[in-house]
């Protein structure tokens, strides 16, 4: 093990959240240091023109996610059953190298309501305690709207979010969510304009009395120069989006809005292909003292540092902490311990409309270009005496249609044959689907833990999740999907297929990657593991930022708020911690 | 902590041999090596990281006979008929070979430690085997099947045997001895699927038939001019990836 000169900050992942916060402290003054386990990636070489149109290549070889076989995670679905690796990825995609998950996301920047980030008191306010089914561990996040709101502001100006704002300063717009909260301002750059599917269904929508609005997205819509003066490209519409690094430099992600100006800063410095294996503390356990890394020739080294910033994905964060000793390990028997504790996903909906006579040329898409509603989200309806909480972000995002995964086929289709073909050539490109991205509430034994018997090729026990739909959620889903099949019956296709989840969390098909939870923000140290500023309880100079914060997951995709954190964070560092570091709550 | 903001100026010539030395060193099929990274990305025109390439000619991973078995399968799982060529002609067989030689065929991204056990299905695939090993031995349990009840080769049975036989693998109503045959199947249907629609490149999907069949453009990359022309039947002719140098499927 070699030690290495001491640096102001470290920052473990360079996604989302690392490059955020690295930037922020760089632009401090502090020297800081990023590592990150996977290879630098460049939009030019890696995500190049030529090549990236690649589907075998980027979904089903999974090019730009994390090597399983350098880490990967164990799952069951309960706890009486042994857990055991997913071997490849399916459920969802962790991401690896500069970017992370950020350059294969899909690229829909939704903030989450004012209500979600007190959302066990809202319910009880609105509902009673009594309602609240007793399977659900809900919490509040310890912050509120107003303190997120100017945080989400700073992200989707670093993305160039384009959309159509339906609450600017409390003043509502027609054509915008109506749902949302109130925003100090409009999104930097106007919708992306919509294919033919997402026109149809919000024409159905509102048809029905529904507001639909342009789903908010971080592919911008026109030339977009961020804060940081880098430069993005308007998005082309391509179809490679989701699984896929953009060509255009039009889906933001850390490559393409932050490390061209951070690199240039003489106070940063990046290691790449380099794997974190521990944050370090010293003896009273309550003083972060830097992280040991191990490169790819197996060196080991240990890099100090006087503030540590965990930034990696959901899991990871989670597993470092696990394997660090900060803080209880949860323990779901004596719902004692905090790491590990509140773990939930998202639950997927889906509705395929098959028509005769339309052509939706479904190869025109992005992973965030579409029309949705949200009348069924959240807490957006009415749920006295419907037995459950929670719901979805209907929507309509086309992205894509390459072949090897886009085979929409009517119910009893052969899977191969000559009748096979014909049903696919018939139904390619007049077919088109709803979705419902819909929320995900804790239980008690969803959560995350060591793994006792697989180890990563370094010899450290693998995370293993144990997870399955919560009662509550499986209601919710027959709810809304029944909501979405609603609208799609009046739009009059010739057959469609009807797909709310059902039965037990499966990690072979592809769902979202918007795992969340496990290291979650609070108030109260004995149920959570940072604090509002996502300063670890007990340990004031380290920092876990990401979506492992969330106490549970709203129908939303989750990156504007690992954004909009990351950006808490680095604020409460920079105004408040370097003046007087220590704990900032009680301090 | 000390102060100290200041934004490097431009690229040094230091930086540019440094970025210059990680362009070559994180070509795709060497190692990549840890490298400590400072100052302005650099990169060197037509330095893009390329797709898998192999060789053009012969069987890379079958041998003769396998090869012989698995194009019979493929040209029944995709017939010839007037939408489309049949698997074989397509290249799916090729494709499979191909696939198997490169990292697919070993799992080297995967993670293969044991202790290996059946698990639910929602647990997903927990066989100890790589697709190299579950092609050579399901292949050879197959014919072994065939042989003994009908005395001939797969690739000799009439198509409608062919057929019959597959779908009996395919419901699990067949069973081989040293292979499970359904699994083999759905192996080997998958794998088709992929060559028949993937980019040409890799060796299935000659000259896009697959695309040119469904309508989908291929490797376009620009739909602006496009999406507001709705319900239309927009008449894109379908393109592929570039031929990269040492790439083969010409």
């Amino acid at each position: 093990m070699k030690k290495l000169p001491k640096t102001d900050v470290v920052v473990i992942g360079l996604g989302w959240a690392g490059a955020i916060i690295a930037n922020e402290l760089a632009d401090e003054g502090l020297e800081v240091v990023g590592i990150e386990r996977g290879p630098w990636r460049d939009t030019a070489r890696d995500f190049n023109i030529g090549t990236v149109t690649d589907e075998l290549r980027y979904v089903m070889r999974e090019e730009l996610m994390l090597r399983t076989r350098q880490n990967t995670c164990t799952m069951r679905n309960n706890p009486s059953q042994t857990a055991l690796p997913m071997r490849t990825w399916g459920s969802f995609h962790p991401g690896n190298g500069t970017g992370g998950a950020g350059n294969h996301w899909a690229g829909i920047t939704f903030r989450f309501q004012p209500e979600e980030f007190r959302l066990k008191s809202h319910l009880t306010e609105r509902y009673g305690a009594s309602a609240i089914p007793d399977e659900l561990v809900l919490q509040d996040w310890g912050t509120s709207w107003e303190e997120m709101e100017p945080h989400y502001m700073q992200f989707e100006r670093v993305a160039g979010t384009s959309g159509y704002a339906g609450n600017i300063q409390g003043e509502k717009r027609p054509g915008g969510n109506p749902f949302e909260g109130a925003r100090s301002g409009d999104y930097p750059t106007p919708p992306l304009r919509q294919p033919y599917g997402p026109t149809l269904f919000a024409e159905a929508a509102r048809n029905m009395g529904y507001q639909p609005f342009p789903v908010p997205s971080s592919l911008v819509s026109e030339a977009y120069t961020n804060p940081y003066g880098v430069t993005m490209g308007p998005c082309t519409f391509c179809g490679f989006c989701t699984n896929y690094g953009c060509a255009n430099y039009s889906k933001a992600s850390a490559i393409t809005t932050i490390l061209p100006a951070l690199m240039r800063k003489e106070n940063f410095t990046a290691y790449t292909n380099s794997e974190v294996l521990e944050v370090l503390t010293d003896s009273t356990g309550r003083q972060a003292t830097g992280v040991t890394y191990i490169d790819s020739s197996g060196d080991k080294w240990e890099q100090p540092a006087d503030l540590v910033i965990v930034a990696a994905f959901t899991f990871e964060n989670v597993r470092l902490m696990l394997l660090s000793g900060i803080g209880k390990a949860y323990d779901p028997v004596t719902n004692q311990g905090t790491t590990g504790r509140n773990y939930a996903y998202q639950t997927a909906n889906n509705v395929t409309l098959f028509f005769d006579n339309k052509n939706f040329n479904p190869f025109i898409g992005a992973g965030a270009v579409g029309m949705g509603i949200d009348e069924f989200n959240n807490d957006n309806f009415d749920h006295s005496g419907l037995g459950f909480f929670g719901g979805g972000s209907i929507r309509v995002t086309p992205i894509g249609s390459a072949p090897i995964g886009y085979r929409p086929l009517p119910p009893n289709t052969p899977k191969w044959g000559a009748k096979w073909k014909r049903a696919l050539k018939d139904n390619y490109l007049s077919t088109m689907s709803i979705g419902c991205e819909a929320s995900s509430y804790t239980t008690r034994t969803n959560y995350l833990s060591l793994d006792p018997n697989y180890k990563d090729p370094h010899g450290r026990p693998l995370l293993r999740i144990t997870f399955d739909f919560a009662a509550n959620d499986l209601k919710m889903a027959q709810y809304c999907t029944g909501k979405v099949a609603d609208i799609a019956k009046s739009m009059n296709p010739r057959e469609m297929i009807v797909k709310p989840m059902t039965g037990h969390w499966s990690s072979v098909p592809y769902q979202s990657s918007h795992v969340v939870g496990g290291f979650i923000m609070g108030s109260d140290p004995s149920t959570s593991s940072v604090n509002k500023h996502l300063q670890v309880w007990d340990v004031p100079n380290l920092f876990v930022v990401g979506a492992s914060a969330f106490p549970q997951n709203p129908g939303y995709n989750p990156t504007g708020t690992v954004g909009a954190l990351a950006f808490k964070a680095a604020h409460a560092i920079r105004h408040f911690y370097l003046k007087r570091p220590g704990e900032m709550i009680s301090a | 902590m000390k102060k100290r903001a200041k934004t490097l100026p431009g690229v040094t010539r230091r930086q540019v041999l440094t970025w210059s030395t990680l362009g070559v060193a994180a070509g795709v099929t060497q190692v990549a090596n840890a490298v400590s990274l400072k100052g302005a990305p650099g990169w060197t025109p037509f330095s893009a990281n390329p797709p898998e390439q192999f060789t053009p000619s012969g069987w890379l991973f079958f041998t003769a006979e396998e090869a012989r078995t698995v194009e019979a399968i493929v040209d029944r799982l995709i017939p010839a008929d007037d939408l489309s060529p049949g698997g074989k002609e397509a290249g799916c067989a090729v494709f499979i070979d191909r696939q198997l030689h490169g990292f697919y065929g070993t799992f080297e991204r995967l993670y293969m430690q044991g202790p290996f056990q059946e698990g639910t299905t929602e647990q997903g695939d927990q066989s100890p085997l790589v697709p190299q090993q579950r092609y050579r031995t399901g292949l050879a349990a197959l014919n072994r099947y065939v042989q003994q009840t009908s005395q001939k080769d797969f690739a000799d049975l009439t198509p409608a045997q062919q057929d019959a036989l597959l779908e009996a693998m395919e419901a699990g109503k067949v069973h081989f001895t040293d292979f499970d045959a359904q699994s083999l199947f759905l192996e080997v249907l998958n794998n088709t699927m992929e060559g028949f629609f993937a980019d040409p490149i890799y060796g299935g999907n000659k000259e896009m038939v697959s695309w040119k069949m469904l309508g989908f453009p291929g490797a376009r990359y620009d739909y602006r001019d496009y999406i507001e022309r709705h319900n239309e039947d927009l008449g894109l002719e379908p393109i592929s990836i570039l031929q990269w140098k040492g790439g083969d499927h010409s």
